[in-house]
């Protein structure tokens, strides 16, 4: 368990352990992964899958819950949605 | 078609672990499965950097031969027909069961308050969970705030992952816990988890009877304001993990039918060999009521007996889960919630976090079901998972009518498919 | 004992709107309710405001509301947005529809367009690709209705009107009401109850008909007009016991309601997961993109319904000083202004701009 797995979070390039969460890589970019009904920024608060305030977009998947995605080579991922 | 199994556990954390290595031991079809990646719940959830703690790894290797689905989301159960739709991040599919143990363990309780939404917020257990699977907190200074036991454990492993744990904001007073530090005598292993976790926080001033009055930051966090036992003070901060507790998650339970306890905060209600009101379905653990990881194996031990039919060996058990029990209570009675924590919201602060519903748009109304209907509080993607459990303190509404599918958010094609459709025809 | 000009049981949307003409003339109106604001049919619906045109009396009683609802577009708590709505056609059936409903509307005016399969495609992108043509509907808008009935309810009350809230009408008595709690009020009553109608009025035969919607996270842009099989209520739902339709409209919020059902026969509000499996792939259908789109929760929720599909809405036969605006069945937010117009013309005895005829109360039943 203990190789380095890259991703690309809006487009700058993320390296981290493997067995990462998603919302671990991201949080080495920026603290906000979405921004709210009325617009503003919001990141994870519950760490384990229930409040959806760490809702990114993964592969293209929207609202994917950042905090129980595993990182995986090459996954793209988008903040801000 | 439906995977088949005599006994189904729903929780891979202590108690889901217990039950499905105490009803695996009589040779039955067990199959396990969890939300998560990994099993081991909160409590001992996976740490990329650190390993198990030993009862972890004991716990683990018990369970090594059952069967198990992860990273599973529950949509729909029908306890009649025994069957149970989850979905993955491909598929839908299906689960049948003989007999079902609820082990679906808590969530934080997250009270409202000012700056409580900015990035860099979290709960005390949330940034805990975060940290153990690679979120950065080296060097970084974390005030931990918030109440009872999990604030101690969350900043202990804060700390492991090199953290500058500036403060414990304890809202309980110094005087009811120095109480129950002195009662600990009573439970030997406790006191000494107790003293070691003090060790591990050597050096973080612990504040009593103090709360977070505000977070602050233009777009993310950047310190908080603290009450402390009537002083103000202000702390310069990237993280403030705030807990106010567990509530218990019982919403599987609901789903299926389940009678619930009549607290503020609805647990599964259960019998002494951890029968719910419906049948053939079993319950451990926090999803029954708070009480920590000893109360919780103990729990998962009884149910996984019970439903295999050794309920002689379950029985056997019911003084050591008296105990565990005990000490849930003490821990309850000396971190009970004081009122000043139901008021630390003002009229601007979220409340609902999905549908940014203030306090202010709320106060209008004397029910869950009428605030939802003006306001669309509850109604967004956690479903009232954080918001609900924040009112029915603040405002003591109930927060859960008739249960709604999907449990978890779901894609559409997942309620869509038709062996689901072919069984539930009512 | 309190003396009202109209005493309304009833604060869902058609209540509410019925209490609000009556105050605008001048009358002094008690609104009694006894669960939430709009918690009913109200609540339960999709709030598409929409020229519906299944039967001539319900296209006449449609197009007569709509323009009143332009008045509540500026008024944002009320979420008005004009979306427009989509008739889409997957086959020749439905193209013989969807030609007829542009006769109708262009008839009466109403304004509308044909699109073609790739003018279809350029309307929707998410729609799937071997539709056969769709009909554009631009003036057609949706509304939050709960809110608008809250909104309607404050317009009463700066009128001097009272909301008698958490009470119940339990007995219509010598002109008046008595409610749970032993008041008794004086004045003409309108019963304006939904599906609850039959049980101060029951010579009524309003049924309660089952429907079930979903609702998704947020998918900005995704779809931009409320989208509806244009067989929606003659071939797909019509009389049958049990139908679904692809009627899938997206809210200002982003999100994305999805529908419909119908069904007679079933009073508990638990979702029929395999009616729920039907609907969405009826509605995958024309969306397919839909498939992948994130459910955050499904509900079902009671039409009141009449054997005719037309709402019953003036003067209770044989009763003195009752009068009902209820059986509205899927259109009552739609119909709800043009509901009250009528009703309180006939009220105050003025001849009324819509014939009432088709919504005599007790039509065919005597």
């Amino acid at each position: 368990m203990n190789g380095m797995v890259h991703l690309r979070i809006d487009d700058v390039a993320v390296e981290v352990a493997e067995g990462a969460s998603v919302a671990a890589a991201i949080a080495r970019v920026t603290p906000r992964f979405r921004l709210s009904r009325s617009g503003r920024p919001r990141g994870p608060l519950c760490g384990m899958g229930v409040c959806f305030e760490c809702r990114v977009t993964i592969g293209g998947e929207a609202h994917a819950l950042a905090c129980m995605t595993p990182v995986r080579e090459g996954m793209q991922v988008r903040t801000g949605g | 078609m439906a995977e088949r199994c005599d006994v189904l556990v729903i929780g891979a954390g202590p108690a889901g672990l217990a039950a499905a290595a105490a009803a695996a031991g009589q040779g039955v079809d067990v199959m396990l499965l969890d939300a998560q990646p990994r099993a081991g719940g909160q409590v001992w959830r996976h740490d990329i950097a650190h390993r198990a703690p030993r009862r972890a790894r004991h716990a683990l290797r018990r369970v090594a031969a059952v069967k198990r689905h992860f990273g599973i989301r529950v949509v729909d159960a029908d306890a009649s027909a025994r069957m149970l739709r989850v979905e993955d991040a491909l598929h839908a599919r299906e689960f049948g069961w003989d007999r079902l143990i609820l082990a679906t363990g808590a969530r934080e309780l997250c009270l409202p308050f000012p700056g409580g939404t900015l990035p860099g917020v979290t709960g005390a257990g949330g940034l805990q969970a975060l940290v153990k699977q690679g979120w950065p907190v080296s060097g970084k200074r974390v005030v931990v705030a918030g109440s009872g036991p999990l604030l101690l454990a969350a900043a202990a492993s804060l700390r492991a992952h090199r953290a500058r744990v500036l403060a414990i904001v304890e809202q309980a007073a110094r005087h009811d816990v120095h109480a129950f530090a002195r009662a600990l005598w009573r439970w030997p292993d406790k006191l000494a988890q107790a003293v070691q976790l003090r060790a591990r926080l050597l050096g973080v001033p612990i504040h009593y009877g103090a709360v977070v009055r505000a977070a602050r930051g233009d777009g993310t966090l950047c310190g908080v304001e603290i009450d402390s036992a009537g002083v103000s003070v202000e702390l310069a901060c990237d993280h403030l993990a705030a807990g106010f507790g567990l509530v218990p998650d019982a919403g599987f339970g609901r789903l299926l039918g389940c009678e619930l306890t009549a607290a503020t905060q609805p647990a599964i209600r259960v019998d002494a060999l951890q029968r719910t009101s419906v049948e053939s379905v079993f319950a451990a653990g926090e999803c029954c009521g708070i009480g920590g990881m000893d109360k919780a194996r103990i729990e998962g031990a009884i149910a996984g007996h019970a439903a295999v039919g050794d309920e002689s060996v379950a029985r056997a058990l019911f003084a050591a889960r008296d105990r565990a029990r005990r000490f849930a209570d003490a821990v309850a009675h000396t971190f009970t919630l004081d009122p000043r924590t139901r008021t630390l919201a003002d009229g601007e602060t979220t409340v609902c976090r999905c549908e940014d519903v203030t306090l202010d748009a709320l106060r209008a109304f004397h029910d869950a079901r009428a605030a939802k209907l003006a306001t669309r509080c509850g109604m967004g993607a956690c479903q009232g998972r954080i918001c609900g459990a924040a009112l029915a303190e603040l405002f003591g509404w109930s927060w859960h009518g008739h249960p709604r599918q999907p449990l978890f958010p779901a894609r559409l094609a997942s309620l869509a498919d038709e062996s689901l459709a072919r069984r539930s025809c009512p | 004992m309190p003396a009202y000009d109209l005493i309304v049981a009833g604060a869902g949307i058609v209540g509410a709107a019925c209490a609000l003409a009556a105050a605008e003339e001048g009358l002094r109106v008690a609104v009694v309710e006894p669960g939430p604001i709009g918690g009913g049919a109200t609540a339960a619906g999709m709030g598409h405001l929409v020229a519906m045109d299944e039967s001539p009396a319900e296209f006449a009683l449609a197009r007569y509301s709509l323009p009143w609802w332009e008045a509540w577009a500026e008024e944002a708590a009320a979420e008005f947005r004009r979306c427009g709505t989509l008739w889409v056609a997957d086959d020749e059936t439905g193209m013989v529809s969807l030609q007829a409903r542009f006769a109708r509307f262009a008839a009466a005016d109403v304004a509308c367009e044909r699109l073609d399969a790739a003018a279809l495609r350029e309307a929707e992108p998410e729609l799937a690709h071997d539709l056969a043509g769709g009909l554009r509907v631009p003036g057609d808008a949706v509304v939050y209705p709960p809110q608008v009935t809250r909104l309607m309810l404050d317009r009463v009350n700066a009128r001097g009107g009272a909301l008698l809230h958490r009470r119940k009408v339990v007995a219509l008595e010598n002109g008046g009401a008595r409610l749970d709690d032993g008041t008794r009020l004086a004045g003409p009553v309108l019963v304006a109850c939904g599906c609850d109608t039959p049980a101060l009025l029951p010579e009524l035969a309003i049924r309660p008909r089952r429907g079930h919607l979903v609702v998704t996270d947020r998918y900005p842009d995704w779809l931009h007009h409320q989208v509806v099989e244009t067989g929606y209520a003659a071939s797909a739902h019509g009389d049958a016991d049990e139908s679904v339709a692809c009627n899938v409209q997206p809210r200002p919020g982003g999100q994305l309601l999805v529908g419909s059902s119908r069904e007679y026969g079933r009073t508990g509000n638990a979702v029929s997961m395999s009616l729920l499996a039907r609907m969405l792939r009826r509605c995958f259908r024309f969306l397919p993109g839909l498939a992948r789109c994130k459910a955050l929760r499904a509900w079902t929720g009671f039409r009141p319904a009449t054997s005719d599909g037309l709402p019953c809405i003036g003067a209770v036969p044989s009763r003195r000083n009752v009068w009902v605006a209820a059986g509205h069945e899927g259109l009552g937010v739609t119909t709800a202004p043009g509901t009250a117009r009528l009703f309180v013309d006939l009220l105050l005895g003025r001849a009324p701009r819509l014939d009432p005829a088709p919504y005599a109360p007790l039509r065919g039943m005597t």
